[in-house]
């Protein structure tokens, strides 16, 4: 079944609630929030896995313990804000949730937030794209 | 009344030196009467996080677009929206964004269409601004709306749509999209989503001349000669030919229609912005693969 994350849901019903006109505020907000990278991740970029379908340059890690709960880290440039808070986004939605919970996030998910007036086409399909490849890395991840 | 011209020789060398500033130019000028700033940017965000002081933020998606008709806005919502920034008609509009001006240039083909007379770019843009050090702003700035003037919209000079083109075929083209894009290898940019053309290829006879190759690295425009260099020489326009250049939708080539129109001053230069997202998917239009421009099809298909 497909269902989103108890966070997802939270951070769509926050989009949502808001005027169309304040969303991409919030989505600035949320790039400024996207966490740093730990020491031990941020000195590696071989490890991360480029998201080639975002506009601007976007690298992740997606992690998945013993217990199949599921860490994601993201890197982003600075001037590259509407990625970032796509990363972001997606980072407090799912990061530390269940295997499971994020395979069942629907693949249009992006599409719920209610930007698609605001941003083109292409800008929105960087984000699929992110979530695709967290899935992709996580059903990989699982059968090793 | 529209600002001065700048009298900077590095630009005395292009066609048009008046649709050009310098980051320095503008520096000197922020805050003078007539002058209205405007960043257009790829990132629609990126504006938020610091701008050019007193600059104010165009988005070619939301402002510039016609939510239904896959057009741009028409003559009364161009004028509200310029009303809305405090131009008017004789205001000089200086447009800069990221990305070598990519997006800035796309706007400022807009603003041709509807024949705002003194549009200039800032050299280098977004990026040569900061390198500078130069200081930036997240405040809004304040705005006094104008009354600016209904005015239709020009399809008929520098734009073309897909019939135009097929009656063009046989003067250049100018394909500005990646060489992936080009040979067919790709419909889309590399590092680019798939953008759902059904074919990949490019116009019969059209060179490739990727839009990046005009900018120099630090995203000013490269010399006249080295401009020449590329455009006439390798991809043998010539003097008082009349061009069509196209990309994906119409804003990558936006940049060099600019190029070809202002600074190497070619007077019939026309944007496909439909481009290849049109052409590609189009029923009964021919297309080449590969890396020549191959020959001009003797039937044009269907539509021709």
């Amino acid at each position: 079944m497909s269902a989103l994350t108890p966070a997802l849901a939270e951070i769509v019903e926050e989009f949502t609630e808001v005027p169309e006109a304040d969303r991409l505020e919030l989505l600035l907000d949320f790039s400024r929030e996207l966490p740093e990278l730990p020491t031990r991740l941020a000195e590696h970029p071989e490890l991360f896995e480029q998201v080639v379908e975002c506009q601007s340059p976007l690298f992740l890690i997606v992690e998945v313990d013993a217990d199949r709960v599921v860490n994601l880290f993201f890197s982003a440039p600075p001037e590259a804000p509407t990625t970032r808070g796509f990363a972001s986004v997606l980072a407090a939605g799912l990061d530390g949730c269940p295997a499971a919970e994020i395979l069942a996030v629907p693949e249009d998910m992006p599409a719920l937030l209610g930007l698609s007036r605001a941003l083109s086409p292409l800008r929105m399909r960087g984000m699929t794209a992110m979530l695709a490849r967290i899935k992709r890395q996580v059903s990989e991840q699982l059968a090793a | 009344m529209s600002l001065p011209v700048e009298h900077n020789p590095s630009y005395a060398q292009y066609a048009h030196p008046e649709r050009l500033v310098s980051t320095g130019w503008l520096a000197e000028n922020l805050g003078a009467e007539n002058l209205v700033v405007l960043e257009s940017n790829e990132d629609i965000l990126l504006y938020s996080t610091g701008h050019i002081p007193g600059a104010l933020k165009i988005d070619w998606f939301t402002e510039l677009n016609d939510e239904v008709t896959r057009d741009y806005v028409e003559g009364e919502d161009f004028a509200a929206l310029m009303s809305a920034k405090g131009i008017s008609r004789e205001t000089t509009v200086v447009l800069y964004g990221d990305k070598s001006n990519w997006w800035a240039a796309y706007a400022l083909w807009v603003f041709t269409l509807f024949g705002h007379e003194d549009v200039r770019l800032l050299d280098g843009g977004r990026d040569k601004w900061i390198a500078e050090g130069r200081e930036l702003s997240t405040g809004k700035p304040a705005v006094v709306a104008t009354d600016y003037p209904v005015v239709e919209r020009d399809d008929s000079v520098i734009r073309a749509y897909l019939p135009q083109v097929l009656e063009h075929l046989g003067n250049p083209l100018i394909d500005v999209r990646s060489p992936e894009e080009y040979t067919g290898e790709r419909t889309h940019m590399p590092n680019y989503p798939e953008e759902g053309a059904m074919r990949g290829g490019h116009i019969p006879t059209a060179a490739s001349v990727p839009w990046g190759r005009a900018a120099a690295a630090d995203g000013t425009f490269k010399p006249r000669a080295e401009l020449e260099a590329i455009y006439l020489d390798e991809a043998g326009l010539k003097p008082g030919d009349e061009v069509v250049a196209y990309c994906r939708i119409g804003e990558r080539s936006s940049h060099t229609w600019f190029v070809l129109k202002h600074l190497l001053g070619f007077e019939t230069v026309r944007n496909y912005d439909g481009s290849w997202t049109e052409w590609g998917n189009a029923v009964g239009v021919p297309i080449v693969r590969g890396e020549a421009g191959g020959a001009l099809p003797a039937k044009r298909g269907a539509r021709a």
